[in-house]
């Protein structure tokens, strides 16, 4: 049978181009291949579902045994979120042209240049800086390229980063920095916000995220940044670009490198596989000329009126000069710019305010009543954005006891300690039934207890 | 009415078509978004908070509003639709002109699978993702028997970033040796630049092999590189020339007898599927790109996916976690020297889910069927491609899945440059793209078929390259004068690579040239 997707297997049309070649047997193309490297068997690979109908089954098969985060209440955040993705995110990024285009030239992909330059510009106006990337993988990515910006910036190969940083990223960032990097940590200080912090100028950066792992606002940018500028070092923040509707851009407390995910823009939790990551900074050439990945500019056309658009300072691309590029370049997550500019021109400045403000108000509620369901908030005193951690006497018995009523009520970060996710998605019903459950669960304990 | 007065209408029967599509792409002048902005307008409501209002310190709150564009919902949809109809997808065209990339039908039915995971979250229990541990479970096996290797980790974000969490684990195996000594790596000038760069990013002297007289990474070069410092070797083969190297067992083994490892760049398997794999060639690691060899779009760069297939000796360093299976249940664990996280979570699941679907179509008859498609192609359109003028294949050898061409004689009969041709060739509604730098091959382009492509699509492309040969010769100015059909016109690309005149952002531009 000739499948679906190859056309040319065809027997008849495969003879008509072997005859054209002169070439007898397909199997003279791989001349090349000496017998012994041959596999002399079929690959021991399941009976494939041929037609689509038995494909779509075995699919939904497998994929029906999952719950997600719609069939259940989910508060699950901690670098993934649950934000609302309006449909014409969904319109735009479907669409074929785009979703099956790749390193088109500016001739055929005008477009594709076009709604990426529009995603930086929109980012930039957002951070309030002038050159942002077009995205790199995730905001782990992002952190550790920017980190390594700022050394090879800088010249120096120390950098102060944050301790309320998530596990898993401090596990990339010690990957990618710690062979030539050294990676030192700040102490998170009792407010759940960076705390005291001693550098010398041997340091290229400070590194600084806001909201924290823990949903902390950080209120000391402005002091920190003079701090690392004192020393000659950088400060690199990592903010949640949704935040930014409310809260101040890392620019504008001096931050000299911002970095971050967008997978809050647009882009649905996909099981982890929509982070995609943003680099910005001030329009400074030196600075300019250590990112490593593609930045789209503006650029004439011989027709008076036409914008073109092209990729700016190529030259310091390891497309162009291999190793000796900085870092390197391939293909990374595109297309979640584009979406993300889709989200941003949607929301407009109106709707990034209104988004912060109704997760900023409904984090403090769900603090609130979780407290009042008799959880110690941690750092309840702290401004929070978006996530709040609380202190459980058991946190895998509480979390087993929500699920068991369609309840994922957080990540746990130890054995004690949950990180609960509130976004604009969850109403004030939800947070309530997620307060009661948390009541009855610790009721029942109480009462397992006694018996 | 239609039709000029003098000019007759055609009669019936109206075909046949014209030998060459009269291609017309969109073209809508659209503005930059931020032209379009009308203040007070929105794209989409919030809901209200419901709840009382933090108040703010003013070292946290943003003193003003960003100045996003204001749009209503219509027209940020049509900006967008506007703009999407000005790029060349796969879906569009025949786009075998992007070599080394493996542009491929990326079949429409599993990008419904990958949304059936949109609102799945990587850290639910794993008693509520069964279904989607199960396909990263079966595709890491898949892609096992595929490789022949023992263990595959789907977390790489992409090809480049499976070749970096190869190095990395290089780096972390030499080290558990205490063999932190070994500070080289080599590689050939003809695998992705991404090679190079992620050995260099590593903290590894890059070593570079070139092609020697026939077109193979010299042998001699080799034996003169590997030694007590050699940490591995990174190499491509088939190579992004289309040659397979048939002594690639013997560079391993030089490089193994040196005490280095030997590391598979895969992005060119699709024309070897079911017919070689890297671990009976001896290799101890290698990746592959998901969105090359099996299918998931490309989506203009993005998101990809990447899978690292390594050894049992390397397994203890993959990427954690991986997923486990006991009794038919999965779980989740991290290898016991595992590198840590290349990337947050699992992995690209949407790209992971459509990888899966797509080998499950297609099984081992059909994975080979890809590959024998994949090189009959490609062997068709050098048969078509190497008979216009002026086009030649240097290095006489067979090819897999693709070829890296030359325009040289035509260049130096004619003055008309490989990219110039290309943006020609966009005149005609398909994609054509020159090579990577360094130009080993002068005025090179590169072309590969993949399976998804007809003998007519092929004829097709041929025959745009012949014609636009055939012009060059003609009418050199024609050619250097392109595009006409585009949505644009030539470009000036010095602002781009002028600090005072660059503008990679709205912002940067307003500020620079309109303030």
């Amino acid at each position: 049978m000739t499948h679906p997707y190859i056309p040319n297997a065809e027997p008849g049309v495969r003879a008509e181009m072997l005859a054209a070649i002169g070439a007898a047997r397909v199997e003279d193309f791989y001349a090349d291949i000496p017998p012994e490297l041959r596999l002399d068997r079929p690959l021991d690979l399941p009976e494939p579902f041929v037609a689509e109908h038995d494909l779509v089954r075995h699919m939904r098969s497998l994929l029906g045994r999952d719950t997600g985060t719609e069939e259940a209440l989910s508060f699950l955040g901690h670098g993934c979120y649950p934000h609302h993705v309006p449909a014409v995110c969904d319109e735009v990024n479907s669409r074929g042209e785009f979703l099956t285009a790749y390193a088109g030239e500016p001739y055929e992909d005008h477009g594709r240049f076009q709604a990426l330059f529009e995603y930086v510009s929109m980012m930039g106006e957002l951070l309030e800086m002038d050159v942002v990337n077009v995205p790199t993988y995730d905001g782990f990515q992002a952190a550790g390229t920017a980190l390594r910006m700022a050394c090879r910036h800088t010249g120096r190969a120390k950098v102060l980063v944050s301790g309320a940083v998530a596990a898993d990223k401090l596990s990339k960032l010690r990957d990618f920095l710690a062979p030539d990097i050294e990676i030192v940590a700040a102490p998170v200080g009792p407010g759940g916000e960076m705390g005291e912090v001693v550098l010398d100028d041997t340091f290229a950066a400070i590194y600084l995220e806001t909201p924290n792992v823990y949903g902390v606002v950080e209120t000391r940018g402005r002091e920190l940044a003079e701090l690392a500028h004192a020393h000659g070092a950088l400060l690199v923040v990592s903010a949640d670009p949704i935040s930014l509707g409310v809260l101040a851009p890392p620019a504008a407390y001096g931050a000299d490198i911002a970095c971050g995910d967008i997978q809050s823009l647009g882009v649905h939790q996909n099981h982890g596989g929509g982070q995609a990551g943003y680099i910005a900074t001030h329009d400074d050439e030196p600075l300019v000329a250590q990112f490593p990945s593609r930045l789209f500019g503006i650029a004439p056309t011989t027709v008076p009126g036409e914008y073109g658009f092209g990729d700016v300072f190529y030259e310091r691309t390891s497309f162009a000069l291999r190793e000796e590029g900085k870092e390197w370049v391939g293909t990374a997550a595109a297309l979640w710019g584009i979406t993300a500019g889709v989200y941003l021109a949607l929301m407009g400045p109106q709707g990034m305010r209104e988004v912060g403000e109704t997760i900023l108000a409904r984090t403090r509620y769900a603090m609130d009543a979780l407290a009042g369901a008799g959880l110690r908030v941690l750092h309840d005193g702290a401004v929070h954005f978006r996530e709040f951690a609380v202190e459980v006497d058991d946190a895998a018995a509480l979390l087993d006891r929500l699920r068991a009523q369609g309840i994922y009520g957080g990540v746990p970060l130890d054995d004690r300690t949950i990180l609960v996710c509130v976004t604009e998605r969850h109403s004030i019903a939800d947070i309530d039934r997620l307060a009661a459950a948390v009541a009855s669960a610790r009721r029942a304990d109480d009462e397992g207890g006694r018996r | 009415m239609s039709g000029h007065a003098a000019e007759p209408f055609a009669k019936l029967p109206v075909g046949p078509k014209p030998p060459l599509r009269r291609f017309h792409q969109a073209r809508w002048d659209e503005p930059i978004i931020f032209e379009q902005s009308r203040p007070g307008q929105r794209g989409i409501a919030v809901p209200g908070p419901g709840a009382p209002a933090v108040e703010l310190p003013d070292s946290v709150r943003r003193a003003a509003p960003p100045a996003l564009p204001e749009m209503s919902q219509l027209h940020v949809l049509r900006h967008y639709v506007r703009l999407s109809q000005e790029s060349l997808g796969v879906d569009l065209n025949v786009d075998v002109g992007q070599g080394t990339c493996t542009m491929k039908y990326s079949p429409k039915v599993n990008d419904s699978f990958a949304r059936a995971v949109a609102e799945l979250h990587p850290l639910q229990h794993p008693d509520t993702l069964q279904g989607v541990l199960e396909i990263y479970w079966r595709l890491e096996r898949m892609l096992a028997e595929i490789s022949g290797m023992a263990r595959v980790s789907l977390q790489p974000g992409s090809g480049s970033a499976a070749i970096y969490a190869n190095i990395a684990m290089i780096r972390a195996y030499h080290a558990a040796r205490g063999e932190e000594h070994r500070d080289q790596v080599i590689t050939t000038m003809f695998s992705h630049p991404s090679n190079a760069a992620c050995a260099k990013t590593a903290g590894y002297e890059v070593i570079t092999l070139m092609p020697d007289a026939d077109g193979y990474p010299d042998i001699k070069a080799l034996r003169a590189a590997v030694g007590p410092r050699t940490a591995a070797l990174l190499i491509t083969n088939p190579e992004d020339t289309g040659i397979f190297n048939p002594r690639i067992a013997e560079f391993v083994e030089l490089v193994h007898q040196a005490g280095g490892l030997a590391c598979y760049d895969q992005a060119n398997a699709n024309g070897i599927l079911g017919i070689t794999r890297a671990r009976d060639a001896g290799f101890d690691l290698c990746h592959f790109n998901l969105h090359k060899t099996f299918s998931t779009p490309h989506a203009c760069g993005g998101p990809a996916a990447g899978a690292c297939g390594v050894s049992e000796a390397l397994a203890e360093f993959l990427p954690g976690p991986v997923v486990a299976e006991q009794d038919g249940r999965f779980s989740l664990v991290t290898p016991p020297r595992s590198i840590g996280k290349i990337r947050p979570f699992l992995g690209v699941t949407p790209n992971v889910v459509r990888a899966y679907a797509w080998i499950m179509t297609l099984g081992a008859e059909g994975l080979r069927q890809v590959a024998e498609t994949a090189a009959l192609n490609n062997n068709y359109l050098m048969h078509k491609v190497l008979q216009i003028p002026g086009a030649s294949a240097p290095w006489d050898r067979r090819r897999i899945e693709q070829v890296r061409y030359s325009w040289q004689e035509l260049s130096e009969e004619t003055g008309v440059h490989s990219e110039e041709i290309g943006v020609r060739a966009a005149d005609f509604g398909v994609h054509y793209w020159t090579s990577h730098h360094p130009y080993l091959v002068p005025e090179p382009f590169t072309l590969e078929p993949t399976e998804s492509y007809s003998k007519e699509d092929l004829d097709e492309y041929a025959a745009i390259l012949a014609h636009v040969a055939s012009e060059a010769r003609t009418d050199p100015e024609l050619v250097k004068g392109a595009p006409y059909n585009s949505p644009i016109h030539k470009i000036d690309p010095t602002p781009l690579d002028d600090p005072r005149q660059w503008a990679p952002t709205w912002r940067a531009y307003v500020r620079k040239h309109l303030a």
